[in-house]
């Protein structure tokens, strides 16, 4: 089947690639593109491990077909830290432990950084409501839950 | 409708690995020639902080910044031997290989520091920082970087260890089907209060209340970390997960993650915990460690907590509303049975 280009920002940097048709979002990020920190835990929308930015809002890449992004900006956790400076929200995980396996981490960070950018000062209530649809295994989800109120209270919208 | 309160106490003793075949752990320790150590192991970090500990144990043991260790639980086709990262095992077995590959290491260390600075290798310490010393002269000197330097390229000499940690096989009695199986326990008692809805049968956890005795905690972060984590996987277990049939048959048994029911972020239970460290004699630097008993106790504290709060004794989890309405049914209403 012919492949069809696709162009997008990611992180700063334009991508071109060439996608198959129907490729999913989180595919061509990771086998097209090599950025492997969105991760697919899923594959059909419930696990929110594979929340992407687009256009500042979060979306599962697992469920987003590639070529939807043409032209369109896509944040991933790969550029959250500004070279070896941490973005404030992977400072705040980082010291409340709030990852064990790290699985869910990426996706977390990427939901928490959509509210902490258009709600700087959120509520503890809209961090719940906010990484709702991100499951967590390990934590119990309350380090990450303090965790985003910590970075929210430095500062957090980057 | 009322809501009734109820609270459930539980508590355990948890055995510290298992004594099948000995329950073996092997560790490798190598320098770098830049006097970085390397720790090769097959315990798999599965988030529960292997790496962070046994990074910890082997920089105590052989005298060096923990920057300077790196731990590699890369691969089971070409690492050293290891059971693997189950019952509880892991820094006890795994830490106590580590000690010892470790303390190899550290011994050739400082022959080879003795041989630059040519004295006994018996008159030196290391700092901890880097260096190592004369004893009571800490201006004679030489850092590790240069002892690993001058092994590597003038003595001809690796700093390497080799560690293995066996328990030994202990039979059963044949008499009276005694046994030693292992060497130690950890414990954690723990309380559990709830609110039960006797109209929907929903339950409700709204406290935990823990202590928990895991030899020292090593990482103290860690040790909390894995509590709190554990006990919410418990609360699951108790309340929510099965892979059986709900209601009314198998084809509505959950398949995904949409079906398959655990507690999310707006259910999180304010848990108050206290690490009471009670170090045990064969565990690396006294810690046992957490492991799976996070989230054992929890379950019977949340069972005993439910027929404390009406009366239903509910002996198949998950105790889901449906079990707890039943029971109220069968028992002719709620049956609070006060505060125990
Ligand atoms: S992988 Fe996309 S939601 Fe689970
Ligand atoms: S840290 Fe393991 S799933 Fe969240």
């Amino acid at each position: 089947m012919p492949k069809t280009p696709l162009t997008f920002t990611l992180n700063d940097g334009e991508v071109a690639v060439f996608v198959d048709p129907g490729a999913s979002l989180i595919d061509v990020l990771r086998r097209g593109v090599g950025d492997l920190t969105p991760k697919q835990g899923c594959a059909q929308g419930t696990c929110g491990a594979c929340t992407v930015l687009i256009d500042g809002k979060p979306h599962l890449s697992c469920l987003t077909l590639a070529e939807t992004v043409e032209g369109r900006r896509i944040d991933t956790t790969a550029g959250l830290a500004g070279g070896p400076n941490l973005h404030p929200l992977q400072k705040a995980f980082m010291e409340g432990f709030s990852a064990q396996c790290g699985f869910c981490t990426s996706g977390m960070l990427m939901a928490s950084k959509a509210l902490l950018d258009r709600t700087p000062n959120p509520t503890r209530d809209e961090v719940i409501e906010a990484i709702s649809g991100n499951l967590c295994r390990c934590t119990g989800y309350e380090p990450i839950v303090d965790a985003i109120l910590s970075a929210a209270q430095q500062g957090g919208a980057r | 409708m009322t809501i009734h309160k109820g609270r459930g106490f539980a508590c355990i003793n948890y055995p510290i690995g298992m004594n099948l075949g000995g329950d073996p752990a092997q560790a490798l320790v190598h320098s770098t020639p830049d006097g970085k150590f390397m720790v090769a192991l097959s315990a798999i970090d599965l988030g529960q902080g292997m790496k962070s500990v046994t990074r910890q144990i082997a920089a105590e043991t052989i005298g060096v910044p923990v920057e300077d260790v790196y731990v590699d639980t890369a691969d089971s086709d070409t690492g050293p031997h290891d059971m693997g990262s189950f019952a509880s095992r892991g820094t006890h077995r795994v830490g106590n290989a580590v000690i010892r590959a470790s303390a190899e290491a550290r011994k050739q260390m400082m022959e080879a520091a003795a041989e630059e600075l040519e004295v006994n290798a018996a008159d030196l310490d290391t700092d901890g920082k880097g260096n190592i010393h004369v004893k009571g002269a800490p201006s004679r000197s030489i850092t590790v970087a240069e002892t690993a330097i001058a092994a590597q390229f003038k003595q001809g000499r690796t700093l390497a260890g080799r560690g293995i940690f066996l328990i030994p096989p202990s039979e059963a009695n044949p008499e009276t089907g005694e046994q030693t199986p292992v060497t130690c326990f950890a414990h954690a008692a723990l309380v559990v209060e709830v609110e039960v809805d006797d109209e929907t049968g929903d339950v409700e956890v709204t406290a935990i209340n823990s202590a928990y005795e895991v030899g020292r905690a090593l990482n103290p972060k860690l040790v909390e970390q894995q509590l709190i984590g554990g006990a919410w996987m418990g609360v699951s277990h108790a309340l929510y997960e099965t892979t059986e049939p709900y209601y009314p048959a198998r084809d509505h048994g959950p398949e995904d993650f949409n079906t398959y029911l655990m507690p999310g972020p707006g259910q999180i239970v304010p848990h108050h915990i206290a690490v009471l460290e009670r170090p045990a004699e064969d565990a690396p630097f006294g810690g046992k460690g957490p492991g799976e008993m996070c989230a054992n106790p929890v379950l019977p504290a949340v069972a005993n907590a439910v027929y404390n709060a009406v009366g239903v004794r509910c002996d198949r989890l998950p105790i889901t509303p449906e079990k707890v309405l039943r029971g109220i049914r069968a028992n002719g209403g709620a049956r609070p049975k006060g505060r125990a």
